[in-house]
Parts: structure tokens; C-alpha cells; sequence
């Protein structure tokens, strides 16, 4: 099948592909088909070296929904360094790929700074509260849909649209709204459920959970929480740094460790 | 793209030559993101847009004259920011980079 021909068969089915374009530099033109699974048809922008990185790049591209330009060298170099060397080619990496979403619930200081990083990062942000005087396109214009409702009947009407891309985030300490946010979050493929508060806090909010029927040990061990790494966060946008580093590391599945103190590839 | 596969099954089926043209870069305030696409028939037939408007007419010349050989596939440029701009501006003030080749992969 021609390269065109699988990548609108692909565009149709709604499967998610990429497609990366040389459009500057040597081999303007030439293209590569990057699939997150299976063979795709036999393709290349010329060079083995260049195939290997355009394709790691692209698939981070697609898992994110991104699609944009990238430069290179002719052998796949990215470092401004070797760059320095070599002719650089100009790849357009466009990706068919619903974006990943965020559900972010609590309309509270966090909430803006977290929603900020999380379309930096690429994500569908929907900000959820029911109270009505919080949870406002005002307050967080960077949100994609602002909601004014409960956890529960949000789940229920939408669950099904989170897989293991997806994220959902609860902000709110009480308990009123995060018990039922929880319970809802756990019954979706989220990839991530972060849940805001102290040990403390969330060492009560175990106990709530349980009184409603939640305590499969591996249902709790999804929830991240206290939310974010430790990296001394304190104000709401390093705390939306944390979080978001630590949702970065658990797609990875890396141990979110300074690359200094690591060994082998940065990129695998 | 998507928008555009049926047109371009249709003329390809039917032998006919396009250019495709898709939007890879904006900056600051453009209509369209990277991947809005426009497609031009050697006939001059175009389905898609690119941007509101602005500067569609002069993509389907520069879509004409890669087709017919003038022109290399390649970047083009709209919007004040460049001095290889294009004289056909964005209302919005934006630029936007276009790669424009013809669809024959």
C-alpha cells in the first residue's frame, strides 16, 4: 500500500498515526509513517539513524496529539553541538491523535496553574466544580470546558473517554466532593488519578473510602497521593510542575531520578 | 486533512495531478494550526482552507506553479514578521509556514 493510502485508511478508522515530512534541507519531501503499533508500509526520510529519532519523536508527538516542526541533523543529531556539523533538515510531524485529557476537579488556586502546564503539555483540560461562583470560564480561561457539577453524574455521562493517556486530577480537600470524584475516577481507565492532600489528610480520606465501598487494594493503589514528586513544591505553579513531572513519569515509566545520578540512554 | 481524502481519492482515481499544501508552523494569532490542509487540482479545483481566507488565493498559485514545474515543493511564507513574506498578509497579524509539495506519495 502506498504511503498515503495507509495513512488515510488509518485517518478514517480514527487509529492514531503520524506522519513525518522532510519540507526543508536535504530531501525535502521524503517521508516516514509512524504507526504506536504494528508494521506500517516501508518508509523513510533517507537515512537509517534520521528514521530512528523522527520515529521516537513522533510517537511522543502522537501520544501528546501534537503535531509541529522539529529540526535535525542528517543523521538524526539533535543537540545543538552536533548540529553545529552537520546540514540540518526541517521535519514536519503531524500527528492524528485525539489529545489526551485532562479532568482537573476543585476550582481552588491549584486548579489555574495545574490547567496552564497541562495544555502546555498538550492536554484537553476540563475544570469541574459544583460550586457555581468557582467554577467559571472566567477563573480559567485556559481551560478547554469549564463545568459546574458533581463528580459522579460527570463520570457517569463521560467516563468511558478516559483511557491510559488520560489524567484526572482531584484538588479539593473535601471530603463532600473528593469521595465520590475518587470513586468515579477509579471506575474509568485513567491513567493517572493524582488526588491532592496532606499524608494526613489522605490517610482519612482512606478510611472514607472505605466506608463507601472502596478498598480493593489495587484500586487504591492507582491513586497518587500525596499528589507530585517531591521537589519541595510550594506555590501553586510548582505544585503544577510536580504534578505534572510525575504524570510525564508514570507514562514513562521512569523513576524521575536526576539523569546524573542515572546510567544508560537518556532516551529509550 | 481529513477533510480532504475523498477529493483526493476522487482525482487521484480520475488521474488527475494535485498539490496539497498543510500548514506546519504559526506564530502568534493565526486562524488555523499545523495540519490544516488545502488541496489544488492541475485544473484549479480546491477543496480545504489553510486560513480564514487570507491568503488561500495565493497558495492556489504557488499550488499551480509547483504542479506545473516553476516551483520547487517547499515552505512558503505569509505574514509581515519575514522579509521573504509573501505581500498577502493575515488579518491577525500572525504568519503562518506552509509546505507545499505535490500529492503524489
Amino acid at each position: 500500500m502506498s504511503i498515503s493510502g495507509e495513512l488515510a485508511s488509518r485517518v478514517r478508522d480514527g487509529v492514531p498515526v503520524a506522519l513525518a515530512t522532510v519540507i526543508a534541507g536535504p530531501g525535502v519531501g521524503a517521508k516516514l509513517l509512524v504507526v504506536p503499533d504494528g508494521d506500517p508500509a516501508p518508509s523513510s526520510l533517507g537515512d537509517p539513524d534520521l528514521d530512528r529519532v523522527v520515529r521516537r519523536d513522533a510517537l511522543a508527538e502522537l501520544e501528546a496529539g501534537r503535531s509541529g516542526v522539529r529540526h535535525y541533523g542528517t543523521s538524526g543529531q539533535t543537540t545543538p553541538e552536533d548540529l553545529a556539523d552537520t546540514d540540518i533538515v526541517t521535519v514536519f510531524v503531524e500527528s492524528w491523535a485525539p489529545p489526551p485529557q485532562m479532568w482537573i476537579f476543585g476550582a481552588v488556586d491549584f486548579t489555574a496553574a495545574l490547567a496552564r502546564v497541562a495544555k502546555i503539555l498538550g492536554f484537553r483540560v476540563l475544570v469541574c466544580d459544583a460550586r457555581e461562583i468557582f467554577a467559571t470560564g472566567r477563573r480559567f480561561p485556559m481551560a478547554d470546558e469549564v463545568r459546574v457539577a458533581w463528580p459522579g453524574p460527570v463520570f457517569a455521562e463521560r467516563g468511558a473517554e478516559l483511557g491510559s493517556r488520560d489524567v484526572v486530577c482531584i484538588l479539593t480537600h473535601d471530603p463532600k466532593f473528593d469521595i465520590p470524584a475518587v470513586k468515579g475516577a477509579l471506575a474509568t481507565s485513567a491513567g493517572y488519578i493524582g488526588v491532592m492532600g496532606s499524608r494526613r489528610t489522605h490517610a482519612h480520606r482512606l478510611e472514607r473510602l472505605a466506608e463507601a465501598g472502596v478498598d480493593d487494594p489495587a484500586d487504591l493503589a492507582r491513586l497518587m497521593s500525596p499528589v507530585g514528586l517531591d521537589i519541595g513544591a510550594r506555590t501553586p505553579e510548582e505544585t503544577a510542575i510536580s504534578i505534572c513531572a510525575e504524570i510525564i513519569s508514570a507514562r514513562t515509566g521512569r523513576e524521575a531520578r536526576p539523569l546524573r545520578d542515572t546510567e544508560g540512554p537518556i532516551h529509550r | 486533512m481529513r477533510e480532504l481524502l475523498d477529493d483526493l481519492d476522487r482525482w487521484r482515481a480520475a488521474g488527475v495531478r494535485v498539490a496539497l499544501a498543510r500548514v506546519v508552523d504559526v506564530e502568534g494569532s493565526g486562524p488555523r494550526g499545523p495540519g490544516a490542509a488545502m488541496a489544488v487540482s492541475e485544473h484549479g479545483e480546491v477543496v480545504g482552507s489553510v486560513s480564514g481566507g487570507c491568503v488561500e488565493g495565493a497558495v492556489v498559485t504557488e499550488s499551480l506553479s509547483v504542479l506545473a514545474g516553476d516551483r520547487e515543493p517547499g515552505v512558503i511564507t505569509f505574514g509581515y514578521s519575514d522579509d521573504e513574506a509573501f505581500a498577502v498578509g493575515l488579518t491577525c497579524g500572525g504568519t503562518i509556514r506552509l509546505f507545499v509539495e505535490e500529492y503524489d506519495w
